[in-house]
């Protein structure tokens, strides 16, 4: 049997010409991204080197990238001191990949990944954050790993005891519907895998529906891949891959493109026919509470959240600032805007999507991951309910545990922002 | 033998073992006070150190899923807690090994609050219930770091081996 993407890319990573599932290896990294995380990176860093008398050197400052997303601009002393902090690390230990809280090049950890480059096909990509499965959709084995474990990366440059996993493969067949999209697709996917159904597993997409599909929407894929508790998500690079890297994030040199072997040993398959799907929701509070937009079409809403490391790019906001033009958002709802990083920001500004967002009544935010998992800005009162893009609704998520969250599609939030309650964007907000 | 101190269903989040809104809090020296925060009755007990140490929180399928956040592993940690689950998210439960907090996987486990549990290395036996359930293995791909016990000395010593050539 062959090799899937994941296998490949370990082995390369190990030196070795094949890795089995099941294997265990000891990967070099070629990208390791913190965020104000990295606060504790740092103190546990310092501790492995305390009575070694060696000094503090991170193994690779190049290969290092701290991102502030969560709480910009700082929220609390105690935030703005972590983050103080932080920047002195940055500064002494000369780690040039670091964006600060900026109106230029500032923005979140996964969008400012790909959009800079940092993340190439066929590299390990670890970061403390669980969504850094994102970045698989450049063909990269990305995933998230707790303080400690960065804190090793970064002494050593390489993550310890990893044990291959297995893959599924799901193939994605047919067209998208008007107003069904890549968040459709992959909350579909975790209604059907459950929770924990990938658990400790990869998800490779293949499949015609996953070629058309921009590199937009195949981080919107890969980041929720999580949710069916995914080690990660992966898309064998193409050329929609080399398209993205050169023109948009102006990546030079030669990149690694290579996917699964044709006989590759896969877990199971799965098969997904889009031109079937329709606008789904995860229902309180549980990601995997996946319907229908139209079993829960009325329910009313307080909040809508457009943006997030899920759905906060520029063909996300285009799709809503369609639905929204010339209209106003209902009257009771605050709709907030966090565009996923200072160019997004920028461009849907040129573009006249910042415009029709404000006109519609709608409240542009600075980019940030801050309402997502109720960390700064956007907390739901006692009794209230919320439509998001972001990618979970657990119960206390969005900063208060006596509130609902429900997730869907930019589509879905543009809808409802017009209705005031769950809408289905097919029905012309009605 | 340790008690049950707290029954759980299945997919609890790190949301619920330590909510966002505390994530400005990252030393492991400071951040029990916010264990299971929005259950204020738990998060009482544990601060008024009703709770002994070594006491078990028994949970269902998929516990410490969602964020990677450490904090939700050295919150437990804090209170030298011990969970015995049906099965464990991928990031909780490396984070939980690398901090040294005792986690055990048993797929089959049953327990209500307030049993005595014995938990050896391969079952656990429940004296309350009289019922005893098998526990399945670690990902054998840690037991060096468990043995190590944790991740910071085991990184030491590679970090040394690496610095002497070996």
């Amino acid at each position: 049997m062959g090799l899937t993407m994941v296998e490949k890319i370990l082995a390369k990573a190990v030196r070795r010409p094949a890795v089995r599932a099941g294997d265990v290896v000891e990967p070099a990294v070629g990208m390791a991204m913190s965020h104000e995380n990295a606060a504790l990176v740092i103190n546990q860093f310092l501790d492995i080197y305390k009575g070694t008398g060696l000094e503090p050197r991170v193994w690779d400052p190049s290969k290092i990238a701290i991102i502030f997303d969560h709480r910009v601009p700082a929220e609390s002393a105690k935030t703005a001191t972590n983050q103080r902090r932080i920047r002195d690390f940055v500064a002494g230990q000369g780690i040039r990949k670091f964006h600060d809280i900026r109106g230029d090049r500032g923005g979140i950890c996964h969008q400012i990944l790909p959009e800079n480059g940092y993340v190439l096909p066929g590299k390990v990509v670890v970061g403390t954050d669980s969504h850094t499965t994102s970045h698989g959709a450049l063909g990269a084995f990305a995933f998230g790993v707790g303080a400690t474990e960065m804190a090793s990366v970064w002494a050593l440059g390489t993550v310890l005891n990893v044990e291959v996993p297995k893959t599924i493969q799901a193939v994605v067949k047919g067209r998208f519907p008007r107003y069904v999209l890549a968040k459709d697709l992959i909350l579909h996917l975790i209604g059907r895998l459950t929770a924990e159904g990938a658990n400790f597993k990869v998800i490779e997409f293949h499949g015609p529906a996953v070629k058309a599909m921009p590199t937009s929407g195949r981080l919107t894929l890969c980041n929720m891949s999580v949710e069916a508790g995914a080690t990660s998500g992966i898309v064998p690079p193409d050329a929609e891959t080399v398209r993205y890297l050169r023109s948009e994030a102006r990546a030079k040199g030669r990149f690694d493109m290579f996917g699964p072997d044709p006989d590759a040993d896969y877990d199971r398959t799965i098969e997904i026919d889009v031109s079937t799907l329709e606008p789904m929701v995860a229902c309180p509070h549980a990601v995997d509470n996946v319907k229908p937009v139209g079993a829960v079409r009325g329910v009313k809403v307080q909040q809508i959240v457009l943006g997030s490391c899920t759905n906060g790019r520029l063909d996300d906001l285009a799709v809503a600032a369609r639905i929204l033009k010339g209209k106003t958002v209902a009257k009771g709802i605050r709709m907030l805007v966090f565009p996923a990083s200072a160019r997004i920001y920028g461009q849907a500004l040129k573009l006249g999507y910042i415009s029709d967002f404000i006109k519609a009544g709608a409240v542009v935010m600075n980019p940030g991951c801050g309402p997502c998992l109720g960390v700064h800005q956007g907390a739901l009162g006692d009794g209230e309910v919320a439509l998001a893009t972001t990618n979970r609704n657990f119960k206390g998520r969005m900063g208060n545990p006596n509130a609902e969250v429900y997730l869907a599609s930019p589509a879905v939030a543009a809808a409802s922002a017009l209705k005031g309650a769950i809408a289905d964007p097919r029905k012309g907000g009605r | 033998m340790a008690k049950v101190i707290l029954k759980l269903g299945d997919d609890i989040s790190t949301d619920i073992i330590y909510p966002g809104r505390f994530l400005a809090t990252v030393l492991p020296a400071e951040t029990p006070q916010y264990a299971f925060a929005d259950s204020p009755e738990f998060n009482g007990r544990l601060k008024r150190k009703e709770i002994p140490a070594g006491s078990v929180i028994v949970a269902g399928k998929n516990f410490g899923c969602g964020s990677s956040r450490e904090q939700a592993a050295s919150t437990l940690k804090g209170h030298e807690l011990a969970v015995v689950a049906r099965d464990f998210a991928r990031i909780f439960l490396q984070n939980s090994i690398n901090l040294g907090l005792r986690t055990v996987i048993c797929p089959t486990i049953e327990a209500a609050e307030g049993d005595e549990l014995e938990i050896a290395p391969d079952r656990i036996s429940n004296l309350t219930s009289g019922k005893s359930f098998l526990v399945e293995p670690l990902p054998r791909a840690r037991q060096s770091i468990i043995d190590a016990g944790g991740l910071i000395p085991y990184t030491r010593k590679r970090l040394l081996e690496k610095k002497a050539g070996v």
